[in-house]
């Protein structure tokens, strides 16, 4: 922030107090907040067909946002040149603020008071409830899932990228082999769920799983329910699929990004191929290998979607993140369901921080 | 062994090749799916579309009368008992002959194994899916029925209406802010910045409950509105921190420029910042708008299970596989409606779609 110079306005129409410039600035901001709210009444109550509510809401929200700014500053900028400076930033940084605040700030202190008290918020528990999360049976499974989550998906997905990377550096058909790896990451995990429930469908002509197991002259399985512990494996392989370009996408920037020439005089050296990769490619990629992992850590843990869509959390597969919609929003615990989700905050700062701390060393754009 | 460099090329080029391989048969299987008939998706895999040899019926012929189970019965100079009938013989032409039925009342039919492919393809079930209204089928014996359609139609112009302002809203606020964080004076901006960065690392699973108490108190739960502002509160931190580390790198001299000749931040913002900055709001409207459309969870709570009228996409398909989870001809096709549009961004902006993704890694 240090190397940035901040300037003041030295002039708006003039630099005179503009007395019915402001008055107009007024009555548009008053305007425009009743125009607001009527449309907002407009699309709770109205019976309009959908498209038309559709795009009346589109451009509603949209234009009404931007109505808001243009009017505030229109406003500001017809005061006085000294208040303009005074107030002119807090309208341009205030409306994150005051977002950020209700959304994501004073959340997290209310979730934190609501994880020490009771299912119903009315009794004070201290820490009985972050007991609870590592105690019950449900929970235990949880936690037992998600570590299958942490440990496979996450090793998996990092191989497997690192793989692709290297292979499709190496290959005559990289750019297509990369975009096929990628497209996953496009796609809903509702849908991913949708697709890889049809490859483990239990009918052989529509499985392909259980087709190869049936033409290999074997019963068909009924994969996601009854075949356990593994079918944690099998949700674990729909978070690899579609992670996998990911990882592939950062670390074959990142292989690119090796000068060619300590290849070459490694290689002129006599380094084998292997001895290249381990000694070069390797430690070259360490800080993106790190990155990627932790990504996907961060990913494991909050997995929701894929385990809620393919199994609901039932023939144990239950996840942290399914248990903690079950225990806030349906009928579970609120006080439970929110020490989950401090938990979580605490699991996952220390990765995102190394993760904010890397991506600031990064050139993204 | 000595592996030339031309041999070690294939073995790449192959290996690579079956991953890619692999990697698309999930898809395609279901991308295929979706256009084949109802009945046929049950009784034929997908891949039986692709050549393949397989046993055909050619013909039906009538049962030789006068045949008992308990002697050998003998057909087109082939001898062999009832039972060995009713499991199929071959004849000495290479085709199979199948008594089906019982001894008196039955026929014969004979199976050719043939190269055959199942080229039976219809666009019914996108029309049962999008198009919402009944039609009517002809079931395979010869009736009709009629089935409700799913007119996921509305569920699509409900996922946009959900998505392009929880994609423009904070993108316009984060802009707004992060010119303010770069270029502008004021007290306590250190302060405010620093807070907006941390709350880069708050899971949004954190702010559920408390904002849905909120909502349900004024009313915004179920609305628009309040689903564009969660979107817009939860994308926020990455969105100002982003665009900070953009807006803050543009040419001093530029602005410089500008303020001497008397223009207001309002007017530099708009005409001057926005337009340089299309590189990162372009790469971050791509994340928030992919993130923002296959969002289940918030969609889930700030829309509601029960709001069926404006229902987005992921929802729909939730909830159709949990209702109708063996219609796969529905499935199928629902799920590629879902898809289609994500996949549109993902071929035109391929190159914007990759940095996008590689910003949001630090979403929390």
């Amino acid at each position: 922030m240090e190397q940035t110079t901040a300037y003041s306005a030295t002039s708006s129409g003039g630099g005179e107090f503009d007395r019915r410039r402001f008055m107009l600035a007024v009555a548009g901001l008053v305007a425009a907040f009743i125009g607001l709210y009527g449309g907002f009444v407009f699309l709770r109550d109205s019976e309009a067909p959908k498209i038309i509510t559709a795009i009346f809401a589109i451009i509603w929200g949209v234009a009404g946002i931007g109505a808001l700014f243009f009017v505030a500053n229109y406003a500001v900028e017809s005061l006085p040149p000294k208040w303009t400076t005074r107030i002119q930033p807090y309208i341009f940084v205030g409306p994150a603020v005051v977002l950020l605040a209700w959304y994501l700030a004073g959340p997290t202190l209310r979730t934190f008071v609501l994880s020490l008290y009771n299912e119903t918020g009315t009794m004070f528990v201290g820490l009985d409830n972050y007991r609870d999360v590592f105690t019950q049976r449900i929970m235990i499974e949880a936690w037992s899932n998600n570590i299958y989550w942490l440990v496979l998906g996450t090793t998996t997905t990092v191989g497997l990228g690192l793989l692709i990377a290297i292979l499709a550096d190496r290959s005559n058909f990289e750019r297509v082999a990369k975009s096929f790896i990628f497209l996953p990451m496009a796609i809903s995990m509702v849908g991913a769920g949708v697709i890889w429930k049809f490859v483990f469908d239990i009918n052989p002509n529509i499985g392909v799983v259980n087709a190869v197991v049936a033409s290999s002259g074997n019963p068909p399985q009924d994969w996601l329910r009854l075949v356990q512990p593994a079918n944690n494996i099998f949700l674990i392989m729909v978070m690899v699929w579609m992670q996998t370009g990911f990882a592939m996408v950062l670390i074959s920037a990142a292989i690119k990004g090796i000068p060619e020439d300590l290849l070459e005089a490694a290689r002129v050296d006599g380094a084998t191929e292997f001895g290249v990769f381990v000694n070069i490619i390797i430690p070259g990629i360490a800080p993106t290998l790190l990155t990627v992992t932790t990504t996907v850590i961060i990913f494991t843990l909050k997995v929701f979607d894929i385990v809620m869509v393919m199994t609901g959390g039932q023939f144990g597969t239950e996840v942290i993140g399914v248990r903690f919609y079950r225990e806030l929003f349906t009928t579970g615990n609120q006080g439970v369901g929110s020490a989950i989700a401090i938990i979580l905050l605490l699991a996952v700062s220390p990765v995102m921080i190394y993760n904010l701390w890397q991506f600031s060393k990064r050139q993204t754009f | 062994m000595k592996i030339t460099k031309r041999s070690a090329t294939f073995l790449v080029n192959f290996v690579l090749g079956l991953i890619v391989f692999i990697w698309t048969i999930p898809a395609l299987g279901l991308l295929i799916s979706s256009f084949r008939d109802r009945e046929d998706i049950k009784s034929s895999g997908w891949w039986t579309i692709f050549p393949h040899s397989a046993e055909v019926k050619v013909a039906e012929l009538p049962i030789p009368t006068g045949e008992t189970v308990d002697k050998p019965i003998t057909i087109e100079g082939v001898t062999a008992s009832f039972q060995e009938w009713k499991t199929g013989v071959k004849l000495a032409d290479g085709s199979r002959l199948v008594w089906e039925g019982s001894i008196r009342v039955g026929k014969l039919v004979r199976y050719e194994t043939k190269f055959t492919a199942n080229l039976n393809f219809t666009l019914q079930n996108y029309q049962e899916v999008v198009g919402g209204q009944d039609l009517t089928i002809k079931t395979p014996n010869g009736g009709q029925t009629t089935v409700k359609g799913e007119n996921m139609l509305e569920s699509f112009l409900n996922s946009l209406t959900v998505t392009i302002p929880s994609t423009v809203i904070p993108i316009l606020i984060a802009a707004y802010a992060a010119y303010g964080f770069s270029w502008m004076r004021f007290r306590g901006r250190r302060l405010l910045f620093i807070v907006i960065v941390a709350m880069l690392v708050v899971p949004l699973q954190i702010a559920l409950k408390p904002i849905l108490t909120d909502y349900v108190q004024i009313g915004l739960s179920g609305t628009f509105l309040g689903i564009w502002l969660a979107h817009t509160g939860f994308g926020l931190p990455l969105a100002t921190y982003l665009l900070y580390n953009y807006i803050s790198g543009l040419p001093k001299d530029i602005l410089e420029s500008a303020f001497i000749d008397g223009a207001s931040h309002s007017t530099i913002f708009t005409r001057l910042v926005l337009p340089l900055s299309i590189p990162a709001l372009a790469s971050f409207a791509i994340f928030q708008f992919l993130w923002v459309w296959n969002d289940y969870l918030v969609a889930l709570l700030f829309i509601g299970i029960g709001n069926r009228e404006n229902q987005v996409l992921t929802m729909r398909i939730a909830e159709l596989i949990g209702s109708r989870g063996q219609d796969w001809h529905l499935l199928t096709a629902g799920a590629f409606v879902s898809m289609i549009v994500p996949l549109i961004v993902f071929f035109a902006l391929q190159r914007y779609f990759v940095t996008g993704l590689m910003a949001g890694s630090v979403k929390g």
